[in-house]
Parts: structure tokens; sequence; C-alpha cells
């Protein structure tokens, strides 16, 4: 997993609550066996007409916006557990999902792909809405050590929460598969006395 | 202290404590399908670390099966390719797998509990969101991401954080015609679609007491709907009934020594939940969706509300309906029973019990989607199958099919379909199609008249 410190970018604000993990990768591009190519068809049926031909009305598809931080409506990431939906947004090249509720297996998900979701106040989130779309070239400071979020020339700044175990893994790029392997004899052990 | 359910579960299933940090919960079984697994299998071989449990871990294909024509060779050359993977896997690690056609195939929420491999007092996982469906038995079940998959396959262990517990009581005696679909169809209406994110569920009340394992698993299978990781049901004799004689249930002494544990297992007076509701059995009446995510229901006889908001509105503009309408007499297409909520036999009993002597409507196109082979069985030794064939539905064989459409059971661009599965996002069943969740009696109603009806008259 990439090392996660600070970033500074751009943002593309969707503003839209409720994104389900099917809107992010629809289930029939779930048929691949490896993890490389999702990033193509990320909102696929937002970001095309049934035409097949773009939608400009989409963000994503917008000229004026770009970056790896995605801002979204609350309770992002809703429904299915497909892990696709995450490595979507990263094969994009999102590095940063900033929402005002995160729904539970996308956090765990995209934690576990180095994709920080950046959970702020409906207040803060407001804010960045309406300043990313009165200025696109706008910067925003996601500093993951601080834990802070800040649009960059102004005095907006929010505290996010994240687990410590979670953000020693993120800055150092660890995985929890290494963590439990090396628990192995705790686990016999555990085994043993369920007997 | 006092316990509740699941702290009991969960806290005799702790291996360690980080400080500060997460815990390391030990997983009972671990259910696998085709299509979150192939990259966590991918990520242990590149990685050279072997699968720890084989015989815990259990596998199917379900996802991305065909629905007809099971025998032959799978034509859609991706959906092949998954399908062969995952024996490929399932065969290099010493995993069983059920695979399509096997007597014990069929989606994985429905497989497992029917052969006794879901149990009360378990932990289970599984990289699908409806996990939560086995908590009907009072196990501590939640779908997983692929990473957590391959975390399983590694450890037979996770890095979780306890959440936090909330209780929903119902009480009361229900109407008729109300089944359990539209009991957790009421409650997500009242609660909203992220009302349980970082909860897990108990459904407590008479109203669950009352029901059959069937209709547990349908209550306990939507919890997701309402942003809970699970729900659960304190087990009882009902479960212990169910349970007791399925292939992989403990047998004989060993049986009687789980079940004096189990019974162990329900919440004591007096634990305290961090949120509870309680709802009226008598206020619910059968339900139906109108919009784009599974907490925008209504009863039927309602009409779809009036509000401004921009999410709203977009859902509206998606289905084409009007806010301040009724749904009743909207012309419907399609019908879809089945689904891990709904395609239990007690399901498909519901449906024929409805449709005996009458036809299905002509501007209807009805597929019946049994959840296993045992299902399909049952449906055709009980002599229903003879019943839809007369009234003109199709019953097809074993899968998730249009519940997610991944294989070629889509509904067409702009169509609605009347459906028992748990999702109606934009596009979930065939892109552009239109979702409208309910019964399998409002279903069955459905496809028969070719509209929607206030089924409330109907059922005398
Ligand atoms: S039936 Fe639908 S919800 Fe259930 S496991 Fe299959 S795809 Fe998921």
């Amino acid at each position: 997993m990439e090392k996660f410190t600070t970033l500074h970018s751009k943002a593309i604000p969707l503003q839209i609550e409720n994104v389900d993990t099917d809107q992010i990768i629809p289930a029939r591009f779930l048929k691949a066996t490896d993890k490389q190519g999702f990033g193509d068809n990320v909102f696929r049926d937002w970001r095309y007409n049934k035409d097949n031909t773009l939608n400009i009305d989409f963000a994503l598809n917008n000229p004026n916006y770009s970056g790896s931080i995605l801002v979204a409506g609350d309770n992002f990431g809703c429904g299915s557990s497909r892990e696709h939906a995450a490595w979507a947004l990263t094969g994009y090249g999102f590095k940063v999902v900033v929402s005002s509720f995160f729904a539970d297996i996308f956090k765990g998900n995209a934690l576990n792909n180095g994709l920080l979701p950046v959970q702020v106040s409906k207040a803060f989130l407001n804010t960045l809405f309406k300043s990313i779309k009165k200025d696109p070239n706008i910067n925003i400071i996601v500093n993951l050590e601080a834990q802070t979020i800040a649009i960059e020339n102004t005095d907006h700044v929010a505290h996010f929460e994240i687990n410590s175990y979670k953000k020693t893994c993120l800055i150092n790029g660890y995985d929890d598969i290494d963590f439990l392997l090396s628990k192995k004899a705790k686990i016999e052990a555990f085994e043993i006395s369920l007997n | 202290m006092k316990k509740t359910l699941f702290d009991k579960v969960w806290d005799a299933h702790v291996v360690d404590t980080i400080k500060n940090g997460p815990q390391v919960l030990y997983i009972d079984k671990h259910l696998i399908h085709e299509v979150t697994s192939p990259q966590a299998f991918n990520e242990l071989e590149d990685r050279g670390i072997p699968v720890f449990r084989p015989k815990q871990i259990v596998a199917t294909a379900d996802h991305n099966t065909p629905t007809q024509n099971q025998d032959q060779p799978i034509k859609d050359e991706l959906s092949r390719k998954q399908l062969e993977q995952l024996s490929i896997n399932c065969k290099k690690n010493n995993i069983t797998l059920y695979q399509l056609g096997h007597k014990y195939n069929g989606i994985v929420h429905v497989m497992a509990p029917e052969l006794g491999i879901t149990q009360p007092g378990m932990t289970m996982v599984c990289g699908d969101s409806h996990t939560s469906t086995h908590g009907a038995f009072g196990a501590i079940a939640f779908g997983i991401g692929t990473s957590q998959v391959a975390q399983v396959f590694a450890s037979q262990c996770l890095l979780l954080t306890k959440p936090k517990s909330l209780r929903v009581n119902v009480n009361g005696k229900l109407k008729k015609g109300v089944l359990p679909k539209d009991v957790i169809l009421y409650i997500i209406s009242k609660l909203g679609t992220n009302s349980g994110t970082g909860y897990f569920c108990e459904y407590a009340g008479n109203v669950f007491e009352e029901m059959s394992m069937e209709g547990r698993m349908t209550v306990c299978n939507m919890s997701i709907e309402m942003g809970a990781r699970g729900g659960m049901i304190a087990p009882d004799e009902t479960t212990f009934n169910y349970v007791k004689d399925r292939q992989f249930a403990p047998k004989g002494e060993d049986f009687n020594k789980k079940v004096a544990y189990w019974k162990t297992l329900p919440t004591d007076e007096g634990a305290t939940f961090d949120k509870e509701y309680s709802f009226n059995a008598e206020d619910i009446e059968p339900m139906i969706t109108y919009g784009t995510n599974p907490g925008m229901g209504i009863k039927i006889t309602e009409n779809i509300p009036v509000e401004t908001n921009a999410s709203f509105k977009k859902s509206l503009e998606y289905m084409n309906f009007e806010a301040g309408e009724s749904l009743i007499n909207k012309p419907i297409n399609f019908v879809f029973i089945g689904s891990c909520t709904n395609s239990r036999i007690e399901d498909f009993r519901v449906a024929a019990n409805f449709i005996k002597g009458k036809q299905k409507a002509k501007n209807v196109t009805a597929w019946l989607v049994p959840g296993s082979k045992q299902v399909e069985t049952q449906i055709i030794n009980e002599g229903l199958k003879a019943v839809f064939d007369a009234a003109g539905f199709e019953l097809r064989q074993p899968g998730c099919s249009a519940c997610l459409a991944m294989n070629e059971d889509k509904i067409p661009q702009g169509e609605y379909c009347v459906s028992t599965s748990n999702r109606n996002f934009e596009g979930r069943q065939g892109q552009g199609s239109r979702t409208i969740l309910a019964s399998p009696l409002v279903a069955a109603a459905t496809a028969v008249e070719g509209k929607i009806i206030d089924i409330t008259k109907h059922l005398n």
C-alpha cells in the first residue's frame, strides 16, 4: 500500500447524497479477477448518457474541475460491500474522499487501499462545495499527521477523526495482514481454548 | 455486567485487544463467492501466504451465474472465467465449493443456513454486505471487503473496532398480508438509510419471536440497508428446531450441548443499548418503495411524500414519479421474485398461494428465481411449480439473478420492476431500470394484475 502523509490538491465536487457503490462501479463491471482497470468505469452511468455520449453536466466531466480529492454529499459509499468501488476511485486517481458521513464497509475498504476518507461536519462540507464551485482552482490541504483539512489561503480548517491504528498503517504503508500474521501464536492458542 | 446478545458472541471471539486500537476477532465461518474472492486469493499468492484454515471456508457460485441451462457452458466469457477461477482457487487451497449445478449450490445467504453451516453464537463473514442475513440465528455475521477476505484467509481473524449497539422492538399483532419484508421496509422507512451506521442491530419483540426462520432471515438481511453492519435475533426453540438435523449441524449429544450454550446467549434482562427504537405491529401495512434507496418506502395505500431537497428530486426524476402521487394502478411490466431477501421456500409458498387459479397478466414478464438448488427441488416437490407453470410464470434456476443483474437477467432501460430484492438503487437491476421493492405477496399480485394494486382489499 502507498504511504499517505499530506496532500495538496484541487478537488472535484460531487454534490449528491447517498452515493451507493452500485453508482461508483456498476455490477456489470465486476467480472474481472484482478484490481486493474476499474478506474475507467468509475461512475460509469453518471459519466455517460444513455446513448454513450459524455454527460457534460457531470462533475467529473467538467473541464473546470480536477484533482485527486473527491468532495461528496452525505452517506457516501452505502450499499454493496464491493471493494471494487475503492479500486475504481483510486484507479481514477483519487487519494481522498471528503463527505459528512461514510458507510461502514466502504470506509474500511477505502482505508485498506490507501484512499483516505475524511469525514467533516455538514457545515464544513457546504463551505467546501461553495468554495470549490466559486473557484475550481482552489487548493485543499489534507494533513493526515495533524488530522486536518484546510482550504488554502483561507481560515477554513477542520479537524477529522481517524482510528490511531489505521493512521499509523496509512502513514507507513502497512496493512492488516502483516499485523494479523504477527499474532499467529495468539490465534492458535485461542483456537485451542475453544475446544 | 449485563450483556447483550451481541456482546456475548463478540466477547467470546476476541483473541487480542490493541491498546487504543481495534480488537482481533476470531471468525468461525467464512463464506466466499466468485466476485469478491479472486483478488484476495491473488494477494495471498503474491505474498506467499497460505490459506490458514481452509476447512472453515465454504464457497458457492451465485452472483454471476446464468439462471437457465446451467448444465451447459456459460456463454459470457468473462463470467465463465470468473467461475473457473473460483474452482481453481478452491481446488488449490482445499476449500469446499458447491459449484453451479451441485445439489447444495445457491445464493450464499440461502444455502449456508439451509445446510446448517450457520449456527447461533458464531462469527461469520462473507465478501457480501447481506451477510447480515445469518444474524437471524443469533450469530454475528457481516459483510467485508476483499482486503478483509484476504485477512481472514491468512489468519482466520479480522481487526475490528467493536460497533455500538442498537435495538429495534416491534410488538403487537401484524395485520393480514403484512409479511416480514413489510416489517423491515417499514423500519427502514422510519429510521432512514444511515441510522444504523456504526451499530449492530438486535431485533426484539413478539413479532420477531413469532416469525419463522425464513422471516427472520428476510429481516436481518436488510439491516445493511439502514447502514447497520449486521442484525441479530435471539436464538430460541424456532432456531434450534431449524438447525437440528441439517447436514452440517452438530448431531446427538453434541447438538444438545450446543443448545445448552445457545440458550445462554439472549440479551440479559436490563442490558442497555446505545440506541433503541420501538414500533407497533398494528401500524405496519404492506409496503412499497418509490425512490432510489430502500429508505424511500411508503404503505402501498399512501401517496409519495412531497419534499424539496435535491436528492429527493433527483430520485423521483429517475423513477419518473411525481411527488404526492399514488402508485396504485401504475402499470408494471416486470416482476422478480428472488434474491437472498425473499427466495426461500416460504416466499414461493406465499406467492403460489396467491397465484393459484389465476393467470399472469399479459404485459408482465415474471421471473421466479429460487435461492438454492434445495429450494428449487422443494418448489417442484410441493407442487408449486405446477401452479406457476399454469399461471404463466417462469421458474428459473437458482442464483442472484436480477437482484444485481450481473448475468443476462436484466430489466430493460426505463422499465419498472416490482422486485422482492433489497436494493432499488439506480440501475441496480440493469442500466436505466427502475426498481420498486415489495414483499413476495405484493410482487405476485402485481404480476397477476399487471399493475400495482391495493393488496389489502384482496385478502379474504
Ligand atoms: S441476491 Fe442480491 S443481495 Fe443477495 S447476495 Fe446476491 S446479489 Fe447480493
